[in-house]
């Protein structure tokens, strides 16, 4: 992976498709004064489904305390590298992942892990708002309470309500079902589900694609505060969220071979975003972002 | 323009036609059994209501129709109906939850487990009724009891249990799994927390309509000896009757009064099962979930 | 909780990914549940034993070919005869009166609820079969007994008290809602495409059923049929009731018969001495029973499974 010195980052050349050079300056500065330290380091990560391979051969480093971005067209596998960062391919019996994740230097696919150890530490908000059918308040406790933490369970669940910048519209009916609040507070329930049990990572997948923009514009709000805390891995494919709000932007694609009509996802691309979206280093790449491509 | 018209006008009156008499036989089709069910709950209440009393559903059997009731009988098909819940539920949601929850269809034997229970629901239920009487009554010696009639029934209706269950199972969308994974539940934690309470109204509804179906049985019964006279209270391991084998005892016998008197059981028993197929479908539409 | 508490609650504290101990619980778990479906192995396990091993020894008094070639049914009369022709041609009888009525008539529901009823119609229609499947078939039999034989007498027919004819075509009422709920499944898992690109050539609501959506729900038709065949083959109370209890080889319905399963619920009923010839018949024919019924089962699971992968 080929790094680019963040000072250095060029004046966005406006060709980009939408995405305010003054976003992208303001990124490159977050950046900047930010250490980077190693969380994970994925090497040569294969996944297939039933032996065909959906993604081949990643390698790349995701910084702590760093929003990292995932775009790509569909069938880019972006949604399967995702989901390896907590093993929930594992749920699927055909998947098979090779390669290695380390994850502070062990290896999550290591032979003594447990996906169930992984997945108390990573936590992951899905596409689709999932809450499960049962009350606001039981709905974050949930988390808590698989994982026997009964004390002041209450003072927990507010706390994760208001990380997730939804406590001051719920608290007055937490016993009302989850379903009786709309998709975007939905969507930041999940969130607050997840902080519920204290994680590492989030793993956020297109968490806003199926929400309003007002909805959007809330959850992207959340995760500039939430990164103080966190780290956030986002697969997205909405460039300009991608440019919003992450600092490191991976750009993967769809090798078609058509002999075996096979589609297989790759890793193009890997950089600050300011870099990815103003000055690319693959066609590939700057087709995509430009908009000719997807 | 008048030409176009005609043609299609003789063109739908000969399709009106025999789409109307097609239409004709469907209903037909549909409504010959609600006829005869109708027909039949008539002729039953016609024949029978006058025997609907106390002397029914209290007093024991007797060869004199006039003092004869169902009491035991009534009171042996309760206590089948509690050994029964006690017994197919939790093993044949266990079951469901093993193949949908846990199973890999990619082995040989979960694949061969599902076709089995397919199969077993089609098995008639009077071999159901041999089993009983080789391995209950006879084999372990157990002899002609109220448990016997209880574990007939039971493996009768496991099948029907597990099939609904499944379903109910089945009906619980993934994301609500995944989600709960993702919170580091382990997959008991998912289960018994997400997954079985949201199927619930489903596995209720499935297992009271198997219960109304096992509590009707007649034919495997009769060879696990629910055939006795009984004068008290039926217990776990003493001889016992119920009451559809009590009404085909009265429909054998010759006498015009006992036709009567098993009319009068048929409504009991109808008013029981017809209550517990309305509970069934009234759960269903209050608590369906379109996810 | 702030920036610096979560680093340094993650920094100090070594990782550890292990699991703090192996979760017996989960394996203690998925091994109870294993055996809730081990209870169905059983039971086929069980009832097969039941059957076979008497009927080998019932097999080494009678021999297998007088078993299916005798003509005479008689095994509690001396001297006992063991032909079970008479209760095969019985069964047949009632199974061939009962199609008369449930083939066609379950047809013509599933194509009713599928094709025509507005989804109103399909929501009360569907419960109110399930009860119709509900009725004991001891309340059949009391039906076919004292109500539908003696409106046969009435019509003229001639009918004896006991009769396979009113037997017969109870049990195919009851079949109704079994033919009709698995033919509806079938023909709902037929793409709407198919009918649309029927509807879209000027094909009328009964050639879209006859000749599109029934031959594309063919497999699972004949599944209902062949499932609907089964349960009347081995339907007991409504044939031991209303059908009498004489085995004889007759193929007039108006006289009485007895099936293969009214013999056993008959004489399963009396406390026959184990071990005797008369208790082990009653595993014969439950073998033979089992057999027809299990193979034709098969046949229908297959058909099912292949209308399912077809469209799904």
């Amino acid at each position: 992976m080929v790094m680019s010195d963040m000072e250095s980052a060029p004046a966005a050349p406006a060709r980009i498709a939408g995405v305010d050079e003054k976003i992208l300056a303001e990124r490159a500065r977050e950046a900047a004064s930010t250490r980077r330290d190693v969380l994970f380091d994925v090497s040569r990560l294969t996944v297939s489904y039933a032996d065909v391979p959906a993604l081949k051969g990643v390698s790349l480093e995701i910084y702590k305390n760093f929003v990292t971005a995932f775009i790509g067209p569909s069938g880019c596998g972006k949604s399967t590298f995702i989901r390896c960062f907590n093993r929930m391919n594992d749920l699927i019996p055909s998947a098979n992942v090779d390669g290695t994740i380390l994850y502070h230097g062990i290896d999550l696919y290591g032979p003594e892990v447990d996906s169930v150890e992984v997945r108390k530490r990573i936590g992951m908000v899905f596409q689709k708002p999932n809450p499960f059918p049962k009350s606001i308040y039981d709905n974050v406790a949930f988390g808590p309470r698989v994982l026997g933490w009964k004390k002041d369970l209450d003072a927990r669940v507010e706390r994760a309500l208001r990380h997730a910048a939804l406590w001051d519209e719920v608290k007055n009916r937490l016993k009302a079902s989850a379903y009786s609040l709309s998709g975007g507070q939905q969507q930041r329930l999940c969130i607050a589900r997840c902080l519920a049990v204290e994680p590492d990572v989030l793993l956020m997948d297109e968490p806003a694609s199926a929400l309003d923009p007002i909805s959007t514009t809330a959850i992207e709000d959340l995760m500039h505060e939430l990164k103080r805390e966190y780290t956030i891995v986002i697969v997205t494919h909405n460039m300009q969220q991608a440019a919003r709000v992450a600092d490191m932007t991976a750009f993967f694609s769809v090798e078609v071979d058509e002999e075996q009509d096979r589609r297989t996802g790759v890793l193009v691309e890997y950089d600050a975003t300011p870099t990815i979206f103003t000055n690319p280093g693959d066609k590939r790449t700057e087709d995509y972002v430009t908009g000719r491509f997807g | 323009m008048s030409v176009t018209t005609e043609s299609l006008g003789s063109r739908s009156h000969g399709d009106r036609v025999r789409g109307t008499a097609f239409y004709v036989l469907l209903l037909v089709s549909v409504t010959i059994g609600f006829l005869l069910l109708g027909v039949l709950l008539v002729d039953v209440i016609r024949k029978g209501i006058g025997y609907v009393d106390p002397t029914l559903l209290n007093e024991p059997n007797s060869s004199d129709p006039n003092k004869a009731g169902a009491g035991p009988a009534i009171r042996g098909t309760i206590y089948m109906m509690i050994l029964l819940l006690v017994m197919v539920v939790p093993i044949g949601v266990g079951t469901a939850l093993y193949l949908e929850e846990y199973a890999n269809r990619e082995r040989w034997y979960n694949r061969l487990l599902e076709i089995n229970i397919q199969n077993l629901a089609a098995v008639p239920s009077i071999v159901y009724g041999i089993l009983g009487l080789a391995f209950l009554v006879r084999g372990i010696g157990l002899g002609r009891v109220l448990l016997a009639g209880a574990l007939i029934l039971t493996l009768l209706v496991l099948p029907t249990v597990i099939v609904a269950s499944r379903e109910a199972i089945r009906a619980v969308p993934d994301s609500i799994r995944q989600g709960a994974y993702a919170l580091g539940a382990t997959q008991w934690q998912v289960v018994w927390r997400q997954v079985l309470p949201a199927s619930i109204p489903g596995i209720a509804t499935g297992s009271i309509l198997a219960l109304a179906r096992a509590i009707g049985e007649t034919a495997p019964l009769l060879l696990v000896g629910a055939l006795t006279y009984v004068a008290v209270n039926p217990t776990l391991l003493g001889s016992y009757t119920a009451l559809p084998v009590q009404i085909y005892q009265w429909i054998a016998r010759p006498q015009e009064e006992f036709r009567v008197l098993a009319a009068a059981g048929i409504i009991v028993l109808l008013v029981i099962l017809l209550t517990m197929n309305a509970f069934a479908i009234w759960l269903r539409n209050r608590y369906q979930r379109r996810w | 909780m702030t920036a610096q508490d979560a680093t340094a609650a993650a920094q100090p504290e070594p990782i550890r990914l292990r699991g703090e101990r192996r979760r017996w619980g989960e394996d203690v778990v998925k091994g109870i549940l294993a055996l809730c479906a081990l209870v169905s192995v059983a039971t086929t396990i069980g009832i097969i034993i039941a059957l076979v091993e008497p009927s080998i020894e019932f097999f080494r008094e009678v021999s297998i070919v007088d078993f299916f070639s005798g003509d005479r049914w008689a095994p509690l009369f001396t001297p006992a005869s063991f032909g079970i022709q008479p209760l095969l041609v019985g069964t047949l009888v009632v199974t061939f009166w009962a199609c008369v009525v449930c083939l066609p008539c379950g047809l013509g529901a599933a194509i009713y609820m599928s094709e025509y009823a507005r989804p109103r119609v399909r929501n009360v229609l569907k419960p109110a079969l399930e009860t119709l499947a509900g009725i004991p078939t001891v309340v059949f039999g009391f039906f076919a007994l004292t109500f539908f034989t003696p409106l046969l007498q009435d019509l003229g027919l001639g009918v004896n008290v006991f009769n396979v004819l009113a037997a017969g075509l109870v049990v195919g009422v009851m079949l109704i809602p079994v033919v009709a709920s698995v033919s509806e499944d079938a023909m709902s898992a037929v793409p709407q495409e198919l009918r649309d690109g029927a509807y879209a050539l000027g094909s009328t609501r009964l050639q879209v059923s006859t000749r599109i959506v029934v031959p594309a729900a063919i497999s699972g038709i004949i599944a209902s049929y062949m499932l609907a065949i089964s349960r009347a083959i081995g339907e007991t109370m409504i044939v031991l009731i209303a059908a009498g209890g004489i085995a004889k080889i007759t193929f007039d319905p108006r006289e009485q018969s007895q099936t293969m399963t009214a013999f056993i619920g008959a004489t399963g009923i009396g406390d026959i001495p184990t071990g005797s010839i008369e208790y082990k018949t009653i595993f014969a024919v439950g073998l033979t029973l089992f057999v027809i019924t299990f193979a034709m089962n098969m046949l229908s699971i297959r058909l099912v499974r292949k209308f399912r992968e077809i469209y799904e």
